[in-house]
């Protein structure tokens, strides 16, 4: 009964759940050998090169390593900032 | 004849390793395999002592490689299941007193006249592990619904792949199925995603493990237990048969009963 009252008001933290979600993270960073550090550092200076290049907003850079199977990717979604375009039209 | 070499593993001790050897091995013999098992880890056996063969011991896998007895001398015959054998490991020395190429032709020489070579690997990474996956054709990896072993079993099927001794197959024992239930243990499909391999067995909790270890005999020979049948059910997967992953769900008559007269309980 507790448990579904706690359903009911989006308190559902059952272990399991949890569990999942922590193990997926670790994985990842245990099969890249990065961690979320090196992840953050990664992202700066790559935003860093980008910019030097074309204008983008750092703010709406998102990297993240996905994975299919036991294959890993590195997915950077990095939107072009088109305020310049703009203003010149 | 030319036998297969199944190296069983996990990366984290105490997962079932030992006792999923000894349950595979007793099976396939039973089922008219030549089988040996193997003890990996040395220094710190245990096969013996799980198949209840520990007091016919006078050879080891240490004194086979070092030539102080010939391989039919290290070779104990289980007298349940005469076509189970089962080669000890040496207790008073450590991993690098062999190597993963003497486990190679160690192998080669067994695989002439057994069907099935089972390795138990000891845990961990380093130099016992690499003995045990070397002559490997199969590997399975043994895992818990548990994040330290899900973890370690992550691990270790890098390195087999890495060894390319890959596709693993896993194991997951000890499941917990009320639990699973509950939302409070990892479920097989749980594992199954965070670790992307084939599965070839689950095996659900059962008392009965540690009283057949208490007792030196491996569960399969007991024809009830649903261990047994899950280990069962492996052994002829390794055969090559197709046979349906058991309905863990399935509550045993006196679990029904218990749920009947406590209802909502456990």
């Amino acid at each position: 009964m507790s448990n579904f009252i706690d359903r009911l008001l989006g308190r559902d933290q059952r272990s399991a759940r949890q569990a999942k979600e922590r193990m997926k993270l670790v994985l990842i960073h245990d099969r890249t050998d990065l961690t979320p550090g090196a992840l953050e550092s990664l992202k700066d200076e790559l935003i860093a090169v980008i910019s030097r290049y074309i204008e983008i907003d750092p703010n709406a850079v998102d990297i993240q390593v996905s994975h299919e199977g036991r294959e890993q990717r590195l997915i950077a979604d990095i939107p072009l900032s088109s305020a310049r375009r703009k203003k010149l039209g | 004849m030319t036998g297969k070499v199944v190296t069983v593993t996990s990366g984290k001790g105490g997962v079932g390793k030992t006792t999923a050897t000894a349950n595979l091995g007793a099976a396939l013999a039973a089922s008219g395999s030549k089988v040996v098992c193997l003890d990996a880890d040395i220094g710190l056996r245990n096969l013996d002592v799980v198949l209840g063969l520990e007091n016919r011991i006078v050879y080891d896998l240490v004194d086979v490689i070092e030539g102080r007895c010939r391989l039919r001398q290290a070779l104990i015959r289980d007298k349940r299941l005469p076509e189970l054998f089962l080669i000890p490991a040496a207790q008073t020395r450590d991993k690098s007193a062999i190597s993963p190429s003497d486990m190679v032709r160690l192998c080669h020489e067994l695989r002439e006249e057994h069907d099935w070579i089972l390795i138990d690997s000891p845990a961990g990474i380093e130099r016992g592990f690499r003995n045990a996956i070397a002559p490997a054709d199969i590997a399975l990896v043994v895992t818990n619904p548990e994040v330290s072993a899900v973890r370690d079993a992550d691990r270790i099927i890098g390195l087999i792949e890495a060894e390319e001794k890959g596709p693993a197959r896993l194991v997951i024992n000890r499941i917990r199925p009320n639990m699973v239930r509950r939302g409070e243990m990892l479920s097989p499909e749980d594992v199954l995603e965070l670790l992307a391999v084939e599965l070839i067995g689950m095996i659900p909790e059962d008392e009965n493990i540690i009283t057949s270890t208490n007792r030196g005999t491996p569960l399969v020979l007991d024809g009830k237990s649903r261990a047994g049948q899950a280990f069962r059910n492996i052994a002829r997967r390794l055969n090559g048969e197709v046979v349906p992953f058991m309905d863990l769900n399935e509550e045993s008559f006196f679990g029904r009963i218990t749920r009947f007269i406590r209802p909502g309980g456990k």
